[in-house]
């Protein structure tokens, strides 16, 4: 188990700083200057203060001194906002993003996996059925649509949540619930597809031959084998979440990561795009990490493959 | 004796979108203690359904018991309610199944496997439970059980697996073992094994088998009694001798004479000619009629009661009739090894 998550982590790093180095070349060509009034300015301005924030030098240079910089920690100072270290303004509204993405997460994972269990035992049913519409509707309607009908309904009419920012616990309701619509649309479809497929297995019979209780085999053979397909795709969908909760935080007002980005993007903000995209990607590959140590932890064959 | 099983007038069938499927139609058997009856027959012949109906495990829907009586020291199974049917199954009627690499839950530990049965019908604490899984799996002819208990089903080969299976259905001593296809799936090698295992562990606990299997071969090593099943009905029973020596309806004839022989000459494999009958639409008469060489114009309008040769052997066929033509058995049907 041990030389199976060393080497995973191992493929973690390598993959980390692939996705630096190709961040780091593919935001040099991205057109204009960081400078408000790069149209008003001489060549000569700009020369300076090219020099100043070391963007005159060869690109390789850069790329170095970034890494560097990157290793102890420093990801650079922003432009946008004079002289604010890029690890402070993350630092700030990071959290937010993360906390609303975990909530959303938890559930979407509760609710899809109660659907789908549901449905996949009931299968053919008015039950299997009704989950399925949900299920369909959740991954087909955006989450914004979503948004902003919670809003409306039970934000402006019958008042019972509060319909934007980020300050209370009744805050997070609403756009937590918007967020988690795909997540609990998604985790319901696999989870049902692959309790069907469990349920029809050989040793599903043994297990009835036995003679244990249907609630015994459902919670001791069918949800343990089920569930392996489906921690696979929480990986990709908590990123999902994270980046996807970009429009979310607009339509709640709600200080996160996802706006920033986008701003800095608009405004050749490099440091920023930089570090945003580092946090986005470490998150991204450390998730897939967490995922992986997962699968093996629940499925054994996984597990001793890689310790051998 | 007294039947610890006994099967009156068994009738499954399944509800398809293409309609009805009668897979057994009127299935009559009776097992006593400690003895191993064969079912044989083809694929589609009703055979596992008929095991699985024993044990309460048709599917339903689709599948859905149409009538007739399946009497365990005395009492109709077919009463008990799903709570009790679960009281039985494993404690007084177990399985084995035929494919042992799928047949055990690959996130599980074997011995956690074995014990769950054990917890359940004999209300053993974990502990006790795990001992006794090491003791089944020593009498299953494990080797190193104690480290065993501890790993999962892929850490084993397939006849490993298989005597795993044998343990967890042999864990609570039932009185009836069923085993469907056992050896199926195995190496020949293997099989030899996996059968004589089958027998020292009949001896010690006096369960009764019933073996389902198409390998004749199987049966001539364990059985007592044979059932030979055709288009959901048995077409004729018997001991082992009375089956291999002295068959009379002509599916056993075709049956046995379709087995390999080592010191047949002639390369070629003797097969029955056509497919067994689409059990949507079963034959008015006897379902063999439209495969078999004798046939006579009565055989497709009426099915033939059973004959009866001897105490023991019983056979639905109008060859037997007083009234039909004597019609020898082909001398194809020496048993292997002759």
């Amino acid at each position: 188990m041990i030389r199976y998550i060393l080497q995973r982590f191992g493929y973690m790093v390598v993959t980390f700083f692939v996705i630096v180095t190709l961040t780091f070349l593919s935001m040099k060509l991205l057109p204009g200057t960081p400078y408000r009034n790069a149209a008003k300015m001489t060549k000569e301005q700009i020369a300076n203060l090219n020099a100043t924030y070391g963007l005159d030098k060869p690109i390789p240079v850069q790329y170095l001194k970034y890494v560097g910089n990157m290793l102890q920690g420093n990801l650079g100072e922003s432009f946008q906002y004079d002289g604010r270290p890029v690890t402070q303004i993350i630092g700030e509204k990071f959290p937010i993003s993360i906390e609303l993405g975990v909530e959303a997460i938890i559930l979407g994972v509760v609710v899809g996996l109660l659907l789908g269990i549901f449905a996949g035992l009931k299968r053919n049913t008015i039950w299997d059925y009704s989950s399925m519409v949900i299920a369909v509707l959740g991954i087909s309607i955006p989450s914004f649509i979503f948004a902003a009908l919670l809003q409306y309904w039970l934000g402006v009419k019958y008042q019972i949540f509060p319909i934007a920012y980020w300050e209370t616990p009744a805050n997070r309701i609403l756009p937590a619930i918007s967020l988690s619509t795909v997540v609990i649309a998604t985790v319901a479809r696999f989870m049902r597809t692959e309790m069907v497929e469990v349920m029809q297995s050989d040793y599903i019979t043994t297990a009835e031959a036995k003679g244990i209780t249907t609630m015994q085999i459902i919670f001791k053979h069918s949800i343990r084998n089920a569930i392996i397909p489906v921690i696979t795709i929480l990986g990709p969908l908590f990123v999902n979440i994270i980046t996807g909760s970009l429009v979310i935080e607009k339509i709640f007002a709600i200080p996160g990561i996802g706006e920033q980005f986008v701003t800095s993007i608009y405004t050749n903000d490099y440091p920023m795009i930089m570090g945003t995209t580092i946090i986005y990607s470490a998150m991204f590959i450390l998730i897939i990490f967490i995922v992986d140590i997962l699968y093996g932890v629940i499925d054994p064959r996984i597990r001793l493959a890689g310790g051998k | 004796m007294k039947n610890i099983l006994e099967l009156k007038d068994l009738k499954v069938s399944f509800d398809t979108f293409s309609g009805e499927v009668q897979a057994v139609r009127g299935v009559n058997l009776t097992l006593q203690k400690g003895e191993t009856l064969a079912i044989v027959g083809e694929s589609g012949s009703g055979k596992s359904v008929t095991s699985k109906a024993i044990m309460g495990l048709i599917p339903s829907p689709p599948g859905r018991i149409k009538g007739g009586e399946i009497n365990f020291e005395g009492k109709n199974l077919l009463n008990y309610s799903k709570r009790d049917m679960q009281k039985i199954r494993g404690k007084e009627i177990s399985m084995i199944f035929q494919d042992p690499m799928t047949a055990l839950n690959p996130t599980m530990k074997i011995g956690a496997q074995i014990m769950e049965g054990l917890i359940k019908h004999q209300s053993m604490s974990k502990k006790d439970a795990k001992q006794r899984a090491i003791e089944l799996l020593e009498l299953v002819g494990i080797p190193n059980p104690t480290a065993r208990v501890e790993q999962y089903p892929h850490q084993f080969s397939g006849g490993m697996r298989q005597r795993v299976v044998i343990a967890i259905a042999l864990a609570c001593n039932p009185k009836v073992l069923i085993a469907d296809e056992p050896t199926t799936a195995l190496d020949v090698t293997i099989q030899a094994q996996i059968l004589d295992l089958m027998r020292d562990l009949q001896e010690k606990m006096e369960t009764a088998i019933i073996l389902i299997t198409h390998d004749l071969g199987v049966v001539a090593n364990l059985a007592q009694k044979v059932a030979v099943m055709y288009g959901g009905k048995v077409v004729e029973t018997g001991t082992v001798d009375e089956i291999f020596y002295n068959p009379k309806h002509p599916y056993t004839w075709g049956l046995l004479s379709s087995m390999p022989k080592l010191h047949n000459h002639s390369n070629k494999l003797i097969a029955i000619p056509g497919t067994p009958p689409d059990l949507s639409d079963p034959p008015k008469g006897c379902p063999f009629a439209a495969r078999c060489p004798h046939a006579m114009e009565v055989c497709t309008e009426y099915m033939p009661d059973y004959f009866e040769e001897s105490d023991t052997q019983k056979t639905a066929c109008w060859l037997l009739d007083e009234r039909a033509p004597k019609v020898k058995p082909p001398a194809t049907i020496g048993i292997g090894g002759e």
